[in-house]
């Protein structure tokens, strides 16, 4: 064992989606988009946080599920990472609170990050580095948001509530193991929200081809050439998912088919949960994956980077699986609603004190 | 509920484990469970009362609407609170993900952790324990 990706690996995995949808036949009414606005986007509909939801209580839930799944006692957790772009507070960390409510507070470190769509991996990617260096024995990493999107612009078609989370510990007991890692990074203003505006601004067309497309290839193509691996030795391919035919076409320009991407697609069912986007379709993947499967991992954050990752799953996946439910029971949990409802739960709506 | 307000926030720190947690206080004398947590048994006096976490799920036994929401929570209208019996313990908590058409058809519920209170655009943010409908298995689903 060479790579110190090797001594870690993942013990439990947890989801959470809302229960609330948008159409996107909805969002066209309201602002007289014609169809082929978003048809071609390949989602449905998009899940909404209800009005007593944030980034923070996605991740809670996201966090206990997958608690339940490692069996992990939570004082043996040393590291909470929090990955979004939709923090609750500007200053106050997120993560002490998931950390409060899991039992996992006082013995550890805690600390959100923001990189868009990417924090989350990042987190994945810090704990890799300290569990592999015996700094901590289990660390949690959690990508979760309630993505913005000014009413009327096109990112409102697919920015959707979601969390992910994954406990993160030594390679023994562990229900995949990490071989390999790799990141891409660039100075990339594809989108970014400023200072206390609400909503992120785009570069429409430059979010493609020089930021999304660029980095998840040269992050993959990285760690194919580092591992000797090619696509046809995964059984999975996961990509971030900012709509339903961006990781079709960026995995089938690396190689990959069509079967090995679709388990993962969780945005035509539910939007883009941004810091969960493409962690949710790993989640998917390891609800239904069998020990021996190869998985490949490729998230991607604007502004911008990618983390390609090659991950085996073990024989302890078979007793995790029902420990917990499953990314499918989020998605069917579902309930559509209306702009208005959307409008009320998202506090679109200008309330006066009273 | 005390609010996250100036005033009350050395309160509601306190207090934050019980509402995260879903913990109870047990009297060590006629072992009834109490929550939140008390510092007195309120039955017999007792001061000996032990930490106890409390069943996440239990059976909805009854709820009513409230129409007339105070402060933040008017986008949260109209709030259900329902009365849920864990087994060890009953208690009185909101009700959320469920709509008011649903209620009588809502049976099991199991606990959350929600933002209950947020003191305009510029306070601390309160979370705690609500329940909602259990979520349910997909049938015949993969995973």
């Amino acid at each position: 064992m060479t790579r110190p990706e090797e001594r870690v690996g993942i013990h439990g995995w947890g989801a959470y989606i809302p229960r609330w949808r948008l159409p996107m036949e909805e969002i066209g009414r309201v602002w007289g988009w014609p169809p082929h606005q978003f048809k071609g986007l390949n989602v449905k509909e998009k899940s909404v946080d209800g009005p007593d939801e944030d980034s923070t209580t996605m991740a809670i839930e996201a966090g206990l599920n997958a608690l339940a799944r490692a069996g992990v006692e939570p004082s043996k957790i040393g590291a909470v990472f929090f990955g979004s772009e939709s923090k609750v507070y500007a200053v106050k960390p997120s993560a002490t609170i998931v950390a409060e409510v899991l039992g996992i507070t006082p013995v550890t470190m805690a600390s959100d990050l923001e990189f868009a769509c990417r924090a989350g991996s990042e987190g994945v990617r810090a704990s890799i580095g300290l569990v592999s260096s015996g700094m901590v024995e289990y660390a949690l990493a959690i990508g979760s948001d309630t993505a913005q999107a000014e009413p009327g612009d096109v990112l409102e078609f697919t920015a959707s509530s979601g969390a992910a989370a994954f406990i993160i510990g030594p390679r023994e007991g562990a229900a995949a193991v990490f071989e390999a890692s790799y990141s891409y990074i660039t100075d990339t203003p594809d989108f970014w929200r400023r200072a206390l505006r609400p909503y992120p601004k785009h570069g429409e067309g430059f979010t493609g081809e020089p930021a999304y497309f660029h980095h998840i290839i040269n992050a993959v193509k990285g760690l194919l050439e580092e591992t000797g691996y090619k696509p046809s030795d995964f059984k999975y391919a996961i990509f971030h998912q900012p709509n339903g035919k961006f990781p079709v076409r960026v995995g089938k320009r690396l190689g990959f088919t069509y079967e090995q991407i679709e388990p993962a697609l969780v945005t035509p069912y539910i939007g883009n949960t941004y810091n969960a986007s493409a962690l949710l379709g790993l989640a998917r993947v390891l609800d239904r994956a069998e020990p021996g499967d190869l998985i490949l991992l490729a998230p991607f954050g604007s502004g911008a980077g990618s983390d390609a990752y090659a991950i085996r799953v073990t024989e302890e996946i078979v007793e995790r699986r029902d420990k917990a439910p499953t990314v499918d029971d989020y998605i069917a949990r579902r309930k559509p609603v209306d702009y208005a409802v959307y409008a009320k739960n998202r506090k679109i709506l200008v309330m006066l004190p009273r | 509920m005390n609010g996250v307000g100036a005033g009350s926030l050395p309160r509601w720190w306190r207090n934050r484990i019980p509402r995260y947690r879903l913990v109870g206080a047990k009297c060590k004398v006629c072992g009834r469970i109490h929550y939140p947590p008390r510092e007195a048994c309120p039955y017999c006096g007792s001061r000996d009362l032990e930490i106890v976490p409390l069943p996440r799920r239990g059976k909805l036994l009854s709820y009513t609407h409230v129409f007339s929401v105070p402060g933040d929570n008017r986008l949260s209208t109209p709030i259900i609170l329902g009365l849920v019996d864990l087994g060890s313990a009953k208690v009185i908590a909101e009700l959320t993900d469920v709509l008011p058409e649903e209620l009588p058809n809502v049976k099991e519920v199991e606990a959350v952790v929600r933002k209950v209170e947020e003191q305009g655009g510029n306070g601390v943010i309160g979370y705690a324990i609500k329940f909602r409908p259990v979520l349910q298995a997909t049938p015949g689903g993969q995973g």
